[in-house]
């Protein structure tokens, strides 16, 4: 079993945090992982992408052109990766960001005002996170245990009110790609 | 030890450390700067001496200087870096020390840019810098082994006493991958191999009348003498061609139909075609030189199987390695080439499309 992700959205959304908090959970529980960013003269709003492979197997190319699901936080990213998403494939993407969502009726499409539902929640750093449980919730690529225990090593101490205020958005996520 | 998620470029700084390098001298360049960020922060916790120098001529000479005190000494930068560090590494060649030097490939010719390529195979295996001298050149294609490679570096380096330089690509330094290091070097072992080299190296002459003067130098102004030293070296380097070559088989057998050779980052993307191919009832092997230089030319010959129609080679180049491989092919079959420049890389659909053409 591979899984090939994109995840895909402007600088500073934290796109490439959402590969890298998938690969690290994909590595806890046993996984091949590989992460791969774009990386260039960008500057905060510009473009940013990464390609993150999670596999049973060893990973061959760490270049996904075909993903098996792409998380797209703006519209650029819908019309740039979106069509070479594999049939059957989920796009996680947010409304308030890409307001014309995308035409493809051959994959599982899962949206949400994914910035909007950040701020009820109370921080718009967990953005990320609710785009993360979507994909949870979904698939079964990585598992929600797995998320839960690096962000409590990484966070108990740190910042405890950011932790939990995590916590709710990857649970609410998580509702999302399950409806 | 538990696997770490680390980058190409700190996952090789990190094993340098643990490998028993305590002084790194380097100037930044895109896109291996995680490397120089990871030394900088990490060398003076232990102990050791990080210097950002004022250029990469400056660095590479500080990395002479210390190689001559018979310390592990490593430098790295990236493809424009690299070429101003050539004659410091012919320097270190001529004089016999041994360092590690790390490039992590961009693309060029020039400034270029700084996406991945591997434009930089000749320069790694065929000179570089002026007059007759070889680097040990590895190229690895995964995290782990980029950062496995450290310690393999300076265990030839101090063997051979000779430069050798791990050549990656800005795909490789950028990418995160699980990495599981080896255990760290303890204080008495680096204080051991410090030791190693006091045959010939510069250290404080404490007995007086010179008797541990040894003199470190590239220059013999005598041809006689001249000639004598560069045949020394090439007796070093027959050595290492006999001993030290590296490869890696995929899928090689007898009913192969093509063979197909590619090193690095790129072995990977055309290992996921030949996957797909070989899922679809083809025959394809896949050979990946790990050493460039010394190239493992009888073990290529070896792959050539009895239905093999032609060798395909794949590159970040427009055609360097290939000519290596056409001596080890030697005229038996067919040799192809493709290639993407400019720090585009292919997708495993286009090494697809491209050996689909060949049935």
């Amino acid at each position: 079993m591979k899984t090939e992700i994109i995840c895909s959205g402007f600088g500073g959304q934290g796109v490439l945090t959402i590969g890298k908090f998938i690969a690290q959970a994909g590595m806890k529980e046993g996984k091949h992982v590989s992460w791969l960013p774009s990386y260039g003269p960008e500057m905060r709003g510009g473009t940013a992408n990464v390609s993150a492979v999670v596999s049973d197997q060893p990973i061959a190319s760490p270049i996904v052109s075909t993903p098996d699901i792409l998380v797209a936080l703006n519209q650029p990213s819908i019309e740039k990766f979106a069509p070479h998403i594999r049939p059957g494939g989920v796009l996680v993407y947010d409304t308030g960001m890409c307001p014309d969502g995308c035409k493809r009726t051959d994959i599982q499409i899962i949206s949400a005002p994914i910035s909007s539902l950040a701020k009820e929640i109370g921080s718009d750093k967990v953005v990320n996170m609710i785009a993360i449980g979507m994909v949870i919730g979904r698939t079964n690529v990585i598992k929600y245990e797995s998320m839960e225990e690096d962000l409590t090593s990484f966070l108990k101490e740190r910042d405890p009110d950011l932790l939990e205020k995590n916590l709710i958005a990857i649970k609410k996520g998580m509702e999302l790609g399950k409806a | 030890m538990s696997k770490v998620l680390m980058k190409g470029n700190e996952a090789v700084a990190k094993a340098a450390i643990n490998a028993g390098c305590r002084l790194y001298f380097a100037y930044p360049i895109t896109p291996q700067s995680e490397l120089i960020e990871y030394m900088a922060k990490m060398m003076p916790t232990v102990g050791g001496t990080f210097l950002q120098a004022e250029s990469e001529v400056a660095a590479i000479n500080m990395v002479y200087g210390a190689a001559g005190a018979g310390k592990r000494v490593m430098t790295s930068s990236s493809s424009p870096g690299i070429s101003l560090k050539a004659e410091g590494m012919s320097y270190l060649a001529g004089a016999q020390l041994p360092c590690v030097i790390i490039n992590v490939q961009r693309g060029g010719p020039g400034l270029g840019d700084i996406q991945p390529a591997q434009g930089d195979y000749f320069q790694a295996t065929k000179g570089g810098g002026h007059g007759d001298y070889r680097l040990i050149v590895l190229a690895p294609s995964s995290v782990q082994e980029f950062a496995d490679m450290a310690s393999e570096a300076f265990d030839l380096a101090d063997k051979y006493r000779n430069p050798v330089m791990i050549l990656a690509d800005g795909m490789l330094g950028q990418m995160m991958e699980p990495v599981d290091f080896k255990p760290a070097k303890t204080d008495q072992e680096i204080e051991a191999m410090g030791h190693q080299h006091e045959s010939w190296c510069i250290h404080p002459n404490q007995d007086g009348d010179l008797k541990h003067h040894h003199e470190i130098n590239s220059l013999e102004i005598d041809p006689v003498v001249l000639e004598k030293h560069v045949t020394k070296l090439y007796e070093k380097y027959a050595q290492i061609e006999a001993n030290e070559t590296r490869h890696e088989l995929y899928n090689i057998n007898d009913d192969n139909e093509i063979l197909v050779v590619a090193f690095g980052t790129a072995s990977r993307v055309v290992r996921s075609a030949v996957d797909e191919l070989n899922a679809e009832g083809k025959n394809i092997g896949l050979f990946r030189p790990i050493t460039v230089w010394p190239y493992p030319y009888e073990e290529l010959a070896k792959c050539i199987g009895p239905r093999v129609k032609q060798v395909y080679v794949f590159e970040l180049n427009t055609g360097q390695m290939v000519e290596d491989v056409k001596i080890a092919v030697n005229g038996k079959v067919p040799v192809n080439f493709w290639g993407r420049v400019g720090g585009m890389v292919f997708t495993p659909e286009q090494i697809k499309e491209k050996l689909q053409a060949c049935f």
